[in-house]
């Protein structure tokens, strides 16, 4: 199918991009890499008066370090993390992540931003933005303000954003030197979306775990963090982790549904074996005999 | 309803247009422009049968607006082979494994791995085949577009 008419406007800053949606009062649609987007117009899902296209504005791109951030443009492309030696030194975890996005070639054009701020409950950057503490930072006419990821997503496809936001920049706090990256996904294809999947990272200082951050996708409305297994971790040393333990606690937190893919069940079934498998295997206690 | 005045450089040639914003860079492709290799297939990402190359990486384009591509050098199967008839390394290849019956996919296929493979950047096997999850065909089986996948790997490319 094709797309229903729309206006097209291609603004060549953030302020600009700020006031044409704050014009259009809510029928304006932000398009980033296009790559959700366009299937959506194609099947005719989604029908805004007017699209935003936002792939010429410069300051929406690139990596930088920011305050103890690593501060990545939402149209950074998915292509351009996968190739980035900051990023793979800085932000493993994010890194591997990326690489279960779609395919190579929607990876061309799909970015970070547009991922993020999607929410797909099933993807992996949204998920990857909760467990790592990210900051998104929005901006609109009426100014700029900043929100945790944890409480960026409210729903399937469901965010914070206000119809005039954009978002402007996701900040990573930086881990130190070292950590374990957790991250580990089921799908039935690659590059389909995820039936379960888990991302994380902990830090070890001293031989004892000072700091944890885990999430789940495809295991809710939402990305789901699992505060609960990251306080089982915090203190402990790891050959003393119980990995099995530490994936029920985690799986107790998740809310999965049935879908024509995969039942709640399954989910959770599978959700949390791959959690302690993920978990053994980043500690390197090996399998149990 | 916004109309556009668009240039772009399709397979070495310039060539102009003036679309409505909603049509999509695979249909002002093969419409307007009248290279009808790009075939399309599902229309939202999945098959890859639509898939060229934009400023030197394999896209769909049945997910980018003709306007996105404004001022872009773009390359559809057409633009593959010398002026000659000598095919690209990829064609070659593809052809020499059998790496295709009805066709449908091919064109998108084979921009995916030239795309890759042009101006000596040596991907490796596990590269290319990994890029090849992003296209769907019902004919082969993928074992003919595995073993061309495979004989690219390391060897000389094509130019962009």
């Amino acid at each position: 199918m094709k797309p229903a008419p729309f206006d097209y406007v291609a603004p060549a800053t953030v302020d600009e991009a700020c006031s044409v949606l704050a014009d259009a009062g809510g029928g304006a649609t932000v398009l980033a890499g296009g790559q959700t987007l366009l299937p959506l117009l194609n099947l005719r899902m989604s029908q805004p008066f007017i699209i935003v296209d936002i792939n010429k504005v410069a300051e929406l791109k690139g990596i930088a370090r920011v305050e103890g951030c690593t501060r990545i443009g939402p149209m950074t492309r998915q292509c351009e993390v996968i190739a980035s030696e900051v990023l793979a030194r800085d932000l493993p975890v994010l890194m591997q992540a990326v690489g279960h996005v779609g395919h190579h070639q929607t990876r061309n054009r799909g970015t970070i931003g547009g991922s993020i701020a999607l929410g797909e409950p099933a993807a992996e950057l949204p998920a990857t933005a909760v467990a790592l503490d990210a900051t998104i930072e929005v901006r609109s006419t009426r100014g700029t303000r900043h929100i945790a990821a944890g409480e960026f997503y409210l729903g399937p496809y469901v965010n914070a954003l206000e119809a005039d936001e954009l978002v402007t920049g996701i900040s990573f706090p930086e881990w130190p030197k070292g950590h374990i990256t957790l991250f580990r996904e089921v799908a039935r294809r690659p590059g389909d979306f995820a039936l379960v999947g888990m991302v994380g990272a902990v830090s070890v200082e001293g031989g004892k775990i000072v700091r944890a951050g885990l999430a789940w996708f495809g295991m809710g409305p939402t990305p789901i963090r699992a505060k609960a297994a990251e306080q089982m971790l915090l203190g402990q040393t790891l050959d003393a982790i119980d990995p099995q333990a530490v994936a029920e606690r985690a799986v107790a937190g998740t809310a999965p549904f049935d879908d024509h893919h995969a039942s709640a069940e399954y989910r959770r079934t599978v959700g949390t074996r791959i959690f302690a498998r993920t978990l053994r295997e980043a500690v390197q206690i090996g399998e149990p005999a | 309803m916004s109309r556009h005045r668009i240039e772009m450089t399709i397979n070495s040639r310039p060539h102009a247009g003036d679309v409505e914003a909603r049509v999509s860079l695979s249909d002002f492709l093969r419409d307007d422009a009248g290279y009808t290799g790009v075939h399309i297939g599902c229309e939202h990402g999945v098959c890859g049968a639509c898939t060229v190359i934009v400023d030197g990486k394999a896209v769909r384009s049945c997910l980018m607006l003709a306007v996105q591509a404004d001022g872009a050098q773009v390359t559809t199967a057409e633009g593959l082979a010398a002026p000659d008839g000598t095919l690209h390394p990829v064609q070659q290849v593809m052809l020499d494994e059998h790496a295709l019956q009805c066709g449908f996919c091919t064109p998108g296929v084979v921009m995916t791995l030239a795309a890759l493979t042009n101006d000596d950047k040596k991907p490796s096997e596990a590269q290319l085949l990994a890029a090849l999850s992003g296209h769907i065909c019902r004919c082969t089986g993928y074992q003919g577009i595995r073993r061309a996948a495979k004989k690219l790997a390391g060897a000389a490319g094509g130019k962009s």
